[in-house]
């Protein structure tokens, strides 16, 4: 139904209208007295060195694709888990199919390396 | 539809969201008091009788303090953070049936704002839009702690949303649905013996160990650990805005809290059919709370774990014994049609 998702679209107005009224009430009450070495990043006090967006580790992209894959495949198990007892046995190879394909992928990572965080 | 129809669910949205926001901060409050006394302390006791009001105090203070944004921030970016990780969690609890429905005489009252029949999945679907406002907070601050704390917690949070997502598929072959009413309906025979942590328990404890990463509880506290990030990725932030990161943490976790319940725990079901005198809303509450205060029990009592090791639990254990799971309730589904008992 979709009048269902009303709620929803009301949620994200009303969500936002919280947010958006907490900061401009704070805006009204709060002092800003700002210096240079108070909006300085914060380093333990002593002078920031280079920039904080820098290179990071290759870890977190191997990681993201891991998600992306996974992720994927969750999404494409609910529709199957709702209607599993339509399907009955047909549904269960099938998946099984799936799945196996996936866990080549699986552990070939986790042969590769993709999985350990060192 | 009648004509009043969106001002009765915009009458919800904000009872929902009054409602959430003090839960939060009772949460808080609750959190601070228990932990105090696993460690012999009194907790908060200044504010108030029995330092009730200490939430309130923290929360007046932040919204009156200075809101500094760092010079080498990017500002609008830093400006929408919060909110883009407040907004998601509370959209979500849109679909969440805090109760089974009162009737008045003729008129029945659902307590859920949007009945749809995708409900887990929007909760999952938003939950994990609340990875953006965390990477956009610790990107835009320009700080190095901050920037490690972001990735360390987008990167928690998308591991542990696979497996989350993955452990929650047996109860909806159970169930047969996605709608979080009718999962709780699932269960319902009486007694407890039928509620999905029985049926479903090796998926309970991945979801347990799940909810706990994604709302970054000890010992998954690491996109915040203290002693190596300063707080991690809202390190920079201060007055308002941290006020909106913490109410959005605290509100994940009630979020997380309560769609365990409906999944694992029956949701507003007496345990025995005797107790079904006591009205489904206060067994709702009651089952919250007894899972926060196990979730703080296990972050008073285990140590922080290694980040390799929260890695290697997610990606080497709990996935494979997640698709194990559903695999294994998919068998016996087959098996016991083609028997001809019930599952």
């Amino acid at each position: 139904m979709p009048t269902n998702y009303i709620g929803i679209g009301l949620f994200i107005l009303v969500g936002m209208g919280f947010t958006g009224a907490t900061f401009a009430a704070a805006a009204l009450i709060r002092p800003s007295n700002p210096n240079p070495i108070k909006l300085e990043p914060y380093e333990c006090g002593v002078p920031g060195v280079g920039d904080a967006r820098d290179r990071f580790h290759i870890r977190y992209y191997v990681l993201a694709m891991l998600y992306l894959v996974f992720d994927l495949e969750v999404v494409f198990l609910y529709p199957w888990a709702v209607q599993y007892d339509k399907l009955g046995l047909f549904g269960l190879m099938e998946m099984l199919v799936f799945v196996a394909i996936l866990l080549i992928g699986y552990f070939y990572a986790w042969k590769k390396g993709a999985l350990d965080w060192v | 539809m009648e004509w009043y129809y969106p001002f009765i669910v915009l009458a919800k949205v904000v009872i929902v969201l009054i409602g959430v926001s003090l839960a939060a901060y009772i949460n808080v409050y609750f959190f601070r008091k228990e932990l105090g006394r696993m460690q012999s302390r009194m907790g908060p006791n200044r504010v108030g009788p029995e330092g009730l009001l200490q939430s309130l105090a923290d929360a007046v203070k932040m919204l009156i303090k200075e809101d500094t944004i760092p010079a080498d921030s990017d500002r609008l970016l830093f400006k929408i953070g919060p909110a883009l990780l407040i907004i998601p969690i509370f959209v979500a609890f849109a679909v969440v049936p805090f109760s089974n429905d009162w009737s008045f005489g003729q008129t029945v009252l659902h307590p859920v704002i949007s009945n749809t029949n995708v409900g887990l999945l929007i909760v999952l679907a938003l939950t994990s839009m609340g990875v953006y406002g965390v990477v956009m907070g610790g990107w835009a601050s320009n700080n190095k702690y901050g920037m490690m704390g972001s990735l360390r917690a987008s990167a928690q949070m998308i591991s542990y949303e696979v497996t989350l997502g993955l452990s929650v598929i047996g109860v909806v072959m159970l169930a047969h649905s996605l709608n979080l009413g009718d999962i709780v309906e699932g269960q319902a025979s009486g007694t407890f013996a039928t509620w999905y942590i029985v049926r479903q328990f090796p998926a309970f404890i991945i979801f347990f160990a799940g909810i706990m990463a994604e709302s970054a509880r000890p010992p998954f506290d690491l996109p915040e650990a203290e002693s190596e990030l300063v707080a991690g990725y809202h390190v920079e932030y201060s007055g308002a805005r941290f006020f909106i990161y913490q109410t959005a943490e605290w509100s994940a976790m009630l979020l997380w809290v309560c769609v365990a319940v409906i999944l694992f725990f029956g949701g507003w079901l007496p345990p025995f059919g005797a107790l079904s005198f006591i009205p489904g809303w206060l067994w709702f509450i009651a089952k919250c709370y007894a899972l926060i205060f196990t979730i703080i029990w296990v972050g008073a009592t285990w140590p922080r774990i290694r980040y390799d090791e929260l890695m290697t639990l997610n990606w080497k254990v709990f996935l494979p014994i997640g698709i194990a799971n559903f695999f294994i309730v998919a068998a016996w589904k087959t098996i016991a049609a083609s028997l001809g008992v019930g599952v």
